[in-house]
């Protein structure tokens, strides 16, 4: 039988035992949250909290907390976030008393139309999927080692699933969930994708420097380096160098001269 | 069990007994952080740490203030106050001086709080009676052992992200599942095929 003489001792030791722990445990805690404290400035705390927090890396920065540390701190623009845009950059002026100003947004452009029916197709290819490990193995899988090489590494860059791969094997950029974040252009090994602004029309769609007769055996759409474009441009903005033609989007007036002279059409209106 | 020697002891927490891949004990981390070797290096730093700190503390808490005054009952909720505060004595240390360990732990440092890894080393070495030297050691192999299972998981899983993974078996989660099946069953078979 359990007499209360025998339960009171056993009690008050528990309930001693227990709140002596708890008071030891949390004066340690108290010394240590003093010792190791982190100081932090209120303002990137405010700032990484306006962020979208998706931690692309889009900005150059590693994250959205290194991001407002740099915009703070550190005196980066306050619109560096490419994925926020100009509403972040106004909501992040407002809190550091800087005024936004809005800047055209710039999408991924893919500079190829090869893909599988322009283009010649070498090989097939089976391995891991991904066109830098394909590059790996063996130049390109593509007759042009210039252009696309179809295997979709800039999709699976995308966190915002704005890209796709197309019928005709090159991606297609959907512009309504594309946030303008680099990571495709960074994770195309040929440098096929390129930023370009809704007000830059004119385009030439290839990246080949090879010889025009070299380029005609591949594709059919790439550019020859015939410097007719070039003639061509009242605006004296393309300029043909290593067999590719380029275009000077600042000179450039979208009048179209080049673009119905071109005998590969492989300059875009837009 | 209380006379066994400091290397089998030692042996027994990081291989016979290794926590993570026979005793499934602290799985939540296993899958969790083992995405990169160097996350799941710096988890199990401070596994280790929290784990000999615990079998430290824990050896002086039972022998001296539990057993004397005949208070067994409250050996668990005793070592759950001790592991709770051992860990966030480490995040105070993690956040400090490394910030970016920090964020790429995110939950799972908080969470060895909850770690049974941690709770089960400690209630081991009341159950076996380890004394001081054992229950340290004891303490040390586990966290050893811990780091051994997460570092070859984490490898596994970092080679596996270019290598060829048929579809059936996928990847992330469900993939971290089949290198833990057969993790387990060679270290769980190992030491029975060959004795130490």
């Amino acid at each position: 039988m359990i007499v209360a003489a025998d339960v009171m001792p056993v009690l008050i030791n528990t309930v001693s035992v227990l709140v002596g722990l708890c008071i030891a445990v949390g004066a340690m805690l108290v010394i240590a949250s003093k010792v190791f404290k982190v100081e932090t400035n209120p303002l990137v705390d405010e700032v990484a909290s306006l962020l979208p927090g998706a931690n692309c890396g889009g900005c150059g920065f590693a994250g959205c907390a290194a991001c407002a540390e740099a915009i703070v701190l550190k005196g980066a623009p306050i619109n560096s976030c490419p994925v926020g845009g100009f509403d972040v950059a106004k909501l992040i002026g407002a809190v550091l008393g800087q005024e936004a100003v809005e800047s055209e947004p710039a999408y991924p452009f893919v500079r190829c139309q090869g893909g599988n029916v322009n283009c010649t197709t070498l090989y097939d290819y089976e391995g891991v999927e991904g066109c830098k490990a394909a590059l790996m193995i063996c130049d390109s899988r593509k007759g042009c080692t210039y252009g696309c090489v179809g295997l979709g590494t800039c999709v699976r860059a995308c966190q915002f699933g704005a890209l796709s791969m197309g019928e005709n094997g090159f991606p297609v950029v959907n512009k309504a969930f594309c946030t303008g974040c680099g990571n495709c252009i960074a994770a195309c090994p040929n440098g096929v994708l390129t930023f370009a602004r809704d007000s830059e029309k004119v385009h030439v769609l290839c990246r080949s420097h090879d010889k025009g007769k070299d380029v005609k055996a591949v594709c059919e759409v790439g550019c020859i380096g015939c410097k007719k474009c070039e003639k061509e441009c009242p605006a004296g903005a393309i300029k043909v160098g290593e067999f590719l033609a380029e275009i000077d989007q600042e000179k450039c007036t979208a009048c179209g001269a080049c673009v119905a002279i071109c005998p590969q059409k492989a300059i875009e209106l837009r | 069990m209380a006379d066994a020697s400091i290397f089998a002891v030692l042996m027994d927490g990081i291989f016979l007994k290794n926590f993570l891949v026979v005793q499934f004990l602290g799985l939540c981390s296993f899958v969790g952080v083992t995405k990169d070797v160097k996350s799941a290096s710096g988890m199990s730093g401070a596994v280790i740490f929290v784990i000999t700190m615990s079998a430290f503390v824990s050896y002086f808490l039972y022998t001296y203030i539990l057993l004397p005054l005949r208070l067994e009952y409250l050996t668990t909720i005793a070592f759950i106050i001790v592991i709770a505060a051992l860990v966030q004595l480490v995040e105070f240390i993690v956040r400090k001086f490394m910030p970016p360990l920090y964020r790429s732990l995110g939950i799972y440092l908080p969470l060895i709080s909850t770690n049974c890894a941690v709770l089960g080393a400690v209630l081991l070495n009341v159950m076996n009676e380890y004394d001081f030297i054992q229950s340290v050691t004891f303490g040390i192999a586990a966290g050893l052992g811990y780091t051994v299972a997460m570092l070859i998981m984490a490898s596994i899983r970092e080679r596996s992200n270019v290598l060829y993974v048929p579809k059936a078996v996928g990847r992330g989660v469900t993939y971290a599942f089949f290198i833990a099946l057969i993790m387990s069953m060679s270290f769980a078979n190992y030491f029975k095929v060959i004795p130490l």
